[in-house]
């Protein structure tokens, strides 16, 4: 088979080698528990809080006021339940969220509401976008906390997250944003945002899996999810990570770096991907151009279900991720691509490439080239395709 | 998370596409749900002597299709009625849990095809065939729920 493309960058990230070299001796030598007074435990204590600083530095945060956690569905958690559970006794019972958010949030929610919480779902429109009046609207007296993701999972939107947290912030409704996929490719900056609480996970950019944090502004907590020792000022225990937190801290300065020049690159195959697919008869693009992560090119194919497609993509050696009910474990199609107001038969015939800094220009012509005869084969075999195109 | 059956009739489905000469066509599924199955049938005498099918739908659906005409093909309509989804499963080495209703489709797509064959002579296919459940709508192997 010929080299693999991997084009499923919103699902993981290859780890950099800067980032391997960086977590390196975390891995061996420096093996020291950071709560241990000698000097092997003071240095891997310096190396995490070296990457707090590192991490606080992007996201324009004070080092104390970022926690590192298992990845962004701890962090998800910890924000949402945690303030629920503090603001509970305040009697704000309320939560608004959206109706397309990824699992971490949506499930979390749901629990919260099986314990009496209020929740409520904003819907997005059929770009995939929320608007700050939206959440204007739905702020009540009681609202506990806003969660808005930075950008979408599957259809890569960008939301207004600044006109949002300005809203939270003139009504004093704290803010939490899902910004898994969007750190690295947006600037963010949590004072000029007004965002109370933000999660990240570092093997979206190019760091390890198992490792995240959460942003949280200084002031009263989120009540705590993780019990036991006292790591991370007493509010998250566990012994840390302390490798997978120094990859999280080279990858996200790296990521960070220079996202003008980063994400010119990686848009400009993003665009010429969506550009030769869509010239494809029947083939629509999902989410707003506009408001879009470089990488997320989401289309759907009428007439064919997309888990077909991705098997004979990865027959050709190309990776790629689909909403199709097939390949979400349920008959259902993805809820993001349902609540932008997708048919479901629309839904299942959905494909998802992600790119990302190491996808080529080459690859990208690679795929132009791979996917119209295996989209020909399908519906060829299609008794839908020859509904639709037989009336 | 499929066998190399499976993967072999998805990759290199057999009887694929549509028969001009068909004397029974049958169609089950929902778009709704991801997956529908048409098959073509020649029947000449009692014996199915040309099969082709058209699938839209998953890895598992296509190749449940692949295996199921090539199973009735050159058969005769008793030995056809008898073909039951638990028979290809076992001839594809298996199926993913959420993917048997992929095999009943299968074999009602064969059923509503020689239901279709007796309609056509003017014969209530019901006694013969049975009546037709379609497994996208709550029967064994979970449902859509549309």
């Amino acid at each position: 088979m010929n080299k693999i493309i991997y084009a499923d960058n919103a699902a993981t990230t290859r780890m950099s080698a800067s980032v391997l070299e960086a977590m390196k001796p975390y891995l061996t030598l420096e093996y020291g528990n950071p709560s241990s007074i000698y000097s092997l435990g003071r240095q891997a204590r310096s190396a995490v809080e070296n990457a707090r600083r590192q991490t606080a530095r992007v996201l324009g945060a004070q080092p104390e006021e970022i926690f590192f956690t298992s990845g962004g569905s701890e962090a998800d958690n910890w924000a949402i339940k945690g303030t629920a559970h503090r603001l509970a006794a305040q009697g704000k019972r309320h939560i608004i969220t959206t109706n397309f958010e990824h699992h971490a949030v949506l499930h979390t929610t749901e629990a919260l509401k099986k314990e009496g919480f209020d929740i409520t779902y904003l819907p997005v429109d059929r770009e995939g976008m929320v608007s700050a009046s939206q959440v204007a609207k739905a702020i009540r007296p009681d609202t506990a906390l806003v969660s808005v993701m930075f950008a979408n999972n599957e259809i890569g939107t960008i939301q207004p997250i600044a006109q949002i947290g300005t809203v939270c912030r003139q009504k004093g409704v704290l803010f939490h944003t899902d910004a898994v996929q969007a750190v690295g490719h947006v600037e963010i900056d949590v004072n000029a945002m007004n965002i109370d609480l933000l999660s990240l996970s570092a093997h979206k950019f190019h760091g390890p899996k198992g490792v995240g944090a959460l942003y949280v502004r200084k002031g009263p907590q989120p009540a705590i999810l993780i019990e036991g020792g006292a790591q991370e000022r007493g509010r998250r225990a566990g012994t840390e990570n302390v490798a997978g937190i120094v990859g999280l801290g080279r990858a996200i300065t790296d990521a960070c770096a220079d996202i003008p020049a980063r994400n010119r690159a990686i848009s400009a195959m993003r665009d010429r991907l969506i550009r030769g697919l869509t010239a494809l008869p029947r083939v629509h693009l999902n989410g707003s151009m506009e408001h879009r992560l470089p990488g997320n090119c989401n289309l759907s194919f009428e007439g064919i279900e997309g888990e077909s497609l991705l098997l004979m993509l990865d027959a050709a050696g190309i990776c790629a991720s689909s909403g199709s009910a097939c390949t979400s474990g349920s008959l259902d199609p993805s809820h993001v691509l349902l609540a932008i107001g997708l048919p479901h038969e629309i839904a299942h015939g959905s494909l998802r490439l992600t790119l990302g800094d190491y996808n080529t220009m080459e690859e990208v012509d690679q795929i132009l080239r791979t996917v119209p005869p295996i989209v020909e084969r399908l519906r060829a075999m299609s008794p839908v395709w020859e509904h639709l195109t037989k009336g | 998370m499929y066998s190399e059956k499976v993967m072999d009739h998805f990759t290199n489905p057999r009887n694929v596409g549509e028969l001009a000469d068909a004397n029974a066509v049958g169609e089950v599924g929902n778009a709704k749900c991801g997956d529908i199955m048409k098959m073509y049938f020649k029947i000449e005498g009692d014996v199915i002597t040309d099969v082709r099918f058209k699938t839209f739908g998953c890895g598992a659906a296509i190749a449940t299709s692949s295996m199921a005409t090539e199973m009735i093909k050159g058969r005769t309509i008793q030995q056809a009625l008898q073909l039951t989804n638990k028979a290809v499963m076992e001839a594809l080495d298996g199926l993913p849990p959420v993917k048997v209703h992929c095999s009943v489709l299968a074999e009602q797509a064969v059923k509503a095809t020689l239901s279709d064959y007796y309609r056509r002579q003017g014969i209530d296919p019901v006694p013969i065939v049975g009546e037709l459940h379609d497994p996208d709508h709550g029967e064994e192997g979970g449902s859509c729920g549309l």
